[in-house]
């Protein structure tokens, strides 16, 4: 097999399409990396190879005949959180064992239409809850730059699979920087889309107004193919925006003179690991010498983000997850009349990070306490969102660290919830203000672990930010695969 | 200390949630904890602030009102842990007096 782990998904097409390669090789080529290296990752929770087999030759036919899918014969990892008809589709959740959808999610119709291979269901935090993937009650993924650290959380399994080379990209979902804070955690690149640019039809949900799906790929310009074939409007989902997208490849190579980059001050406070700040330093550096201007801005409410997050998520949560009853689909346990049955089942279903978010989101919601958390909470969303607005009038992108420190020891902070939360600091505010954000591989520090830079653009404007990412990749040469996975 | 060991049990009910006592006790300790960092959005005046349910304004969509096709019975119950023909089988809401 040619070098293509290097190669984007359009050059690995090209090759499809003037038959140098075939899918089915492509595809095997895969299958037998995961055989021999998921076994010390743990990224899938099930690989589907005969069925990924299959559409590899279906794709093969469709070439044969002329077929110019955008994704035609590609091999993609897909989180276990996206509806997918006939495959088990289980949110790494008990409660969803054997629950096989009847219905594709937009987003996977969307990759079918375009000729993808599913190569697997990848491992995530149940129901997308963590910043670790220890959550999962299946499988507790690594990081393939150290196996003794978590691949951060929520998508950990789309994450490292990218980075260790078992899938060409993958998709993963971000509520809080779930897709963001997993790639910079495991250097490779990953976007999380303005809210509404990508249908959440068929997504299972966690937080509703949060929640957005985006790719997580080895390069800039796979997360612009990837764009491409995932996002617009879907009248299936009543929050999408019914706005038309543009072809984002047509922006990778494109210079950012005169482009004005905020840099805010809140983000470089105590906290911050001295490599990570030492990488985002020349980082800055970088973008001025390809010309751009450095503009000081402030968002002045970034310290209230991560308290204002988890009020809101974990109410919406609450809601989101009553639908798990034992009724419909999934776990039942027996009970002595229903409402017995409900409390078992999502005894025996839920883990423990779920249950602690079901709790504190019924509480923030219940009468007599609504309006000291939720109703606060979504005041403080709407100062957090006006800082953004105000700091956009002075920049055009917005440039921070994805996460305040590199990858952690798997097991270092799962007895203390409050400071899991607080690792997704410098993320949370981009969902909560419902902005595009992506994490682009800036650097290794001194342990050789993957350091994250965060772009953070105005609503519907990752075509810029895409532009600017792919400026830096291109400049500032960073290793994808750790060795031991070339 | 923001909430005891009774509100957890009461709000896990609300929640359709059963807990061990062991696990009553590690949540009313973590959810102090967590309760307790919430308390700083306090500290800001959010007088004459609208709250924010969507980040980007959504507007009422409308469509057409077309006859299309939709899930079948079968489809739509595929997955029931237990069902009676076609239809969800759950146990008894209404108590039957013998």
């Amino acid at each position: 097999m040619k070098d293509i782990l290097n190669m984007t998904i359009i050059q690995t097409r090209e090759l499809l399409l003037k038959k140098e390669i075939s899918s089915v090789e492509l595809t095997t080529y895969f299958l037998e990396r995961i055989k021999q290296y998921d076994g010390d990752i743990s990224a899938y929770i099930k690989v589907t190879g005969e069925h990924a087999l299959k559409m590899a030759k279906e794709a093969d036919e469709k070439i044969a005949s002329g077929g110019k899918g955008q994704l035609l014969g590609i091999p993609l990892g897909i989180k276990d959180i996206y509806c997918t008809k006939g495959i088990e589709t289980t949110c790494a959740s008990q409660i969803l064992r054997g629950f096989v959808p009847p219905y594709d999610a937009t987003v996977i119709r969307k990759l079918k239409d375009e000729g993808f291979v599913h190569l697997g269901r990848l491992n995530m935090d149940e129901f997308a809850m963590g910043s670790s993937t220890e959550n999962s009650s299946f499988q507790t993924t690594k990081n393939p730059w150290d196996l003794s650290r978590i691949p951060g959380g929520s998508s950990g399994g789309s994450a490292a699979a990218t980075a260790a080379g078992l899938c060409m990209a993958s998709i993963g979902t971000d509520t809080g920087g779930s897709i963001r804070q997993p790639a910079s955690l495991c250097g490779v690149v990953g976007m999380k889309p303005t809210y509404g640019r990508v249908s959440r039809y068929g997504l299972v949900a966690f937080a509703s107004s949060l929640d957005q799906i985006g790719p997580i790929t080895r390069s800039v310009s796979d997360c612009a193919t990837m764009m491409n074939v995932i996002a617009g409007h879907d009248p299936m989902d009543s929050t999408s925006i019914p706005q038309p997208v543009p072809d984002y490849t047509a922006f990778l190579g494109q210079d950012i003179k005169g482009l004005r980059i905020g840099i805010p001050k809140e983000y470089f406070k105590d906290g911050m690991e001295e490599d990570v700040k030492k990488e985002m330093d020349s980082a800055i550096a970088l973008f001025e010498q390809q010309g751009a201007s450095i503009v000081d801005i402030s968002l002045p409410h970034t310290e209230y983000a991560v308290a204002t997050y988890y009020i809101i998520c974990t109410a919406e949560a609450s809601s989101n997850l009553a639908r798990y009853d034992g009724v419909k689909y999934g776990l039942r346990e027996s009970g002595k009349d229903i409402i017995d049955m409900y409390k078992k089942t999502r005894f025996k279903g839920f883990g423990k990070e779920v249950k602690r978010r079901i709790i504190l989101g019924t509480y923030v919601l219940s009468s007599g306490y609504y309006d000291a958390y939720y109703r606060k909470a979504s005041k403080v969303r709407t100062l957090i969102r006006k800082d953004f607005d105000d700091a956009f009038k002075a920049s055009d992108i917005i440039l921070t660290p994805v996460s305040p420190t590199t990858a952690f020891k798997i097991g270092e902070k799962m007895e203390d919830p409050l400071a899991m939360y607080l690792s997704d600091i410098f993320t949370i505010p981009v969902n909560l203000a419902g902005l595009p954000g992506i994490s682009v591989p800036c650097g290794l520090d001194r342990k050789g672990l993957p350091i994250g830079l965060q772009i953070i653009g105005r609503p519907l404007d990752e075509a810029l930010m895409i532009q600017a990412a792919y400026v830096f990749e291109k400049e500032r040469k960073v290793e994808k695969i750790p060795e031991k996975y070339k | 200390m923001k909430i005891n060991k009774e509100v957890v049990e009461y709000v896990a009910h609300l929640g359709r949630l059963a807990l061990e006592p062991h696990e009553i006790d590690m949540y009313t300790a973590q959810l102090n904890n967590i309760l307790e960092y919430m308390d700083t959005l306090n500290a800001l005046d959010t007088g004459g602030v609208e709250p924010t349910s969507h980040a980007i304004p959504v507007t009422c969509m409308l469509r057409d009102d077309l006859v299309k096709d939709s899930f079948t019975v079968e489809d739509s119950t595929l997955n029931a842990p237990e069902k009676i023909g076609s239809s969800f089988k759950v146990p008894p809401i209404i108590e039957v007096e013998e």
